[in-house]
């Protein structure tokens, strides 16, 4: 910018923001601030998650290999990946079918779907689990009928299924919605107008387009899935090593006095979380 | 093809997008829609397309009746406002889908379908470009990978919607010439939308000039500009001058002036003495007169002289309502041998003047 006369500078590689003394705030008011949150992010998140190691492997390894090798936990284990193997594709297929019919087509009666999809966040997972076991339980509105047909629905893997299906309902839709809405309907009808049909446009012009918002959503959905308590404890029943998913195995652990071995099933649910994290920032970077 | 719209309506819930809106676009025609925003020209086109369905009405493709005909059946070639370019996909991707998509026993094979792509991305001049994505694009280039694009299919009509309204002003007057030179190899029959005059003036072999709903005015584009039928037109299609006064004395009273009638022009029939009216006159059809003591003409002050080019602009305000603005357009040599200056008093009287009754 030599030789310019007056007139106006191009700053190149301007100062950071938070460098500049301009914008800066007084060093006591900085200190103050980042000491405070991370006080805060080190005794709620990180020592928490620290805990759960240290306990999980405080009567040292042969301990928490039992544990995690006991064969009520690999059936713990086994039921869990199976709710989620369930519930994830059904919640995909549902949310970006929601997804898609919300943000490209108008019509009435969409702000109530929209609130309706939202229903399972809103509504405690407590209250989720009785509404299965009032509707499908024993004593319930269809309990004598599948007794009947001997299905057992409540305290049995089905219950648990839906009561997983039901507290993860939102999560892919919620994620699409606002992409979709962002993208909005420009390339579906280019599509449409150069000939292509409904499916050919879904798979070749959509799906691509919502991707990685859509794997966004599949990996938050799989770890409420995996890490759901409130509802799935209501329709469980509890029957060690048939109807108790690893977060319930923890619980049962730990009210038996056997600390150890509930940190060790508790840090894989810590591991899951840590990998989800992991896949969560891989994705952010990737879509950026 | 020909395209013909017969008493399309179209409403959004109260407001009145399309009125009985009747048009005929002939066989390789270049058509420019044209009107402000919000008159309805964008909605009858994507009603054309078939992406909207109007309320009632008929739109008739090479005579046969298309409105129940879906948008990919109908052949035709929409080029959308911001392009919508698949962005996952290159630019050869993006021409090809077309070409892809088709059903199986249709659809052209590999080699046929690359030839096809290579020869219309040669035709937009962007060969070079194939293996890019979109975001990697300018603007312009990107319009033309749109339009490369809805060649692909051998589209019976291609619709554009303001093709230009996302450029710069320096690539769009490029690209309009760029657009009217491919019209003139391929006819194609074509219809696009646009607010800019200039541009519709330009490109266009024919405009329906739109307002509100309506079709105010169909002309080639000399005939639209030369004799606007509407005051609207008028107003819209360059800029004008408006006077609202009374039709009194073969001339147009405002206030106390009077703006006579030039002789050449004969006096429109539909004038009422005494009656409202609006009259119109282009800013090179106004004459600035410096003896203020003649009873004809508008009396006005020299607010402002600009005089860049070989004509001048003079800005003047009317005389007792400075609030009223008026536009002259003067060689620059006479600013010189009229000896104009700002803050002068001047008459202006019109060398031609359109008058409409005020309805």
């Amino acid at each position: 910018m030599s030789g310019m006369v007056g007139g106006i500078q191009a700053y190149h590689g301007a100062e950071l923001y938070e460098l500049s003394p301009a914008t800066r705030e007084p060093k006591w008011a900085r200190y103050t601030i980042l000491g405070l949150s991370l006080t805060f992010f080190a005794i709620f998140l990180l020592m928490p998650l620290l805990a759960v190691f240290v306990e999980a492997l405080r009567k040292g390894w042969d301990v928490y290999w039992q544990a995690i090798t006991n064969p009520d936990t690999g059936a713990a284990i086994r039921l869990t990946l199976l709710a989620a193997a369930i519930a994830i594709p059904l919640n995909v297929v549902f949310g970006v079918a929601a997804a898609w019919c919300i943000s490209k087509f108008e019509f009435r009666g969409k702000q109530l779907l929209i609130t309706l999809i939202d229903l399972p966040f809103s509504v405690s997972p407590v209250v989720a689990g009785l509404v299965y076991v009032l509707v499908f339980g024993a004593h319930g509105w269809f309990g004598e009928w599948l007794s009947e047909h001997n299905i057992k629905i409540i305290f049995a893997v089905p219950g648990i299924v839906l009561a997983t299906i039901f507290v993860t309902f939102p999560f892919v839709a919620r994620e699409l919605i606002p992409l979709m809405q962002a993208q909005g309907t420009d390339a579906e009808e280019a599509a449409v107008s150069l000939g292509a049909s409904g499916w050919q446009t879904f798979w070749r012009v959509t799906l691509p387009s919502i991707k990685w918002g859509l794997l966004y959503g599949v990996i938050l959905c799989n770890a409420r899935a995996m890490g759901e308590f409130g509802a799935v404890s209501v329709v469980s029943g509890h029957l060690r090593g048939q109807t108790t998913t690893l977060p319930l195995h923890v619980e049962i652990l730990y009210n038996e006095y056997q600390f150890a071995a509930a940190f060790a099933v508790a840090s894989l649910l810590a591991l899951l979380a840590l990998v989800t994290l992991g896949i969560k920032l891989f994705i952010e970077w990737k879509s950026a | 093809m020909s395209i013909q719209v017969k008493n399309i309506n179209k409403r959004f819930s109260t407001f009145k997008a399309l009125d009985d809106i009747s048009l005929d676009f002939p066989t390789g025609k270049l058509v420019a829609l044209l009107g402000p925003s919000g008159c309805g020209k964008t909605t009858l086109l994507r009603i054309i397309a078939g992406l909207e369905t109007a309320d009632s009405g008929q739109i008739l493709l090479e005579g046969s009746d298309a409105s129940n005909l879906h948008v990919r059946e109908r052949q035709i070639g929409f080029m959308f406002q911001h392009y919508a370019l698949f962005q996952h996909m290159t630019v050869f991707e993006n021409v090809a889908f077309g070409l892809r998509v088709k059903p199986k026993n249709e659809r052209p094979a590999e080699t046929a379908i690359r030839q096809r792509v290579t020869e219309l991305l040669e035709l937009v001049q962007l060969g070079s470009l194939a293996k890019r994505y979109p975001s990697q694009l300018s603007g312009g280039q990107r319009q033309r990978i749109a339009l490369a694009r809805a060649l692909a299919v051998n589209p019976r009509v291609l619709l554009l919607d303001e093709p230009f309204g996302a450029l710069d002003a320096k690539v769009r007057k490029e690209l309009r010439r760029w657009l009217r030179q491919l019209h003139d190899e391929l006819h194609i029959t074509s219809i696009f939308v646009t607010h800019d005059q200039e541009e519709a003036l330009e490109v266009a072999d024919e405009i329906v000039l739109m307002n509100k709903g309506q079709v105010e005015q169909v002309g080639s584009p000399l005939e639209v500009f030369r004799h606007p039928a509407t005051p609207f037109a008028f107003n819209f299609l360059g800029t004008a001058n408006r006077f609202d006064g009374k039709w009194a004395r073969g001339g147009v009273q405002v206030s106390e002036d009077l703006l006579p009638l030039p002789h050449t022009q004969p006096a429109h029939a539909n004038l009422a003495e005494g009656g409202n009216v609006i009259a119109f006159a282009r800013p090179h059809d106004l004459h600035i007169e410096p003896n203020v003591e003649g009873s004809e003409g508008i009396r006005a002050k020299i607010s402002r002289i600009l005089a860049f080019g070989p004509t001048a602009r003079v800005e003047l305000s009317h005389a007792t309502q400075p609030e009223t603005y008026y536009e002259v357009d003067v060689p620059t040599l006479s600013i010189a041998s009229l000896n104009l200056h700002e803050g002068q008093a001047v008459r202006l009287r019109p060398s031609q003047l359109q008058v409409f009754p005020a309805g």
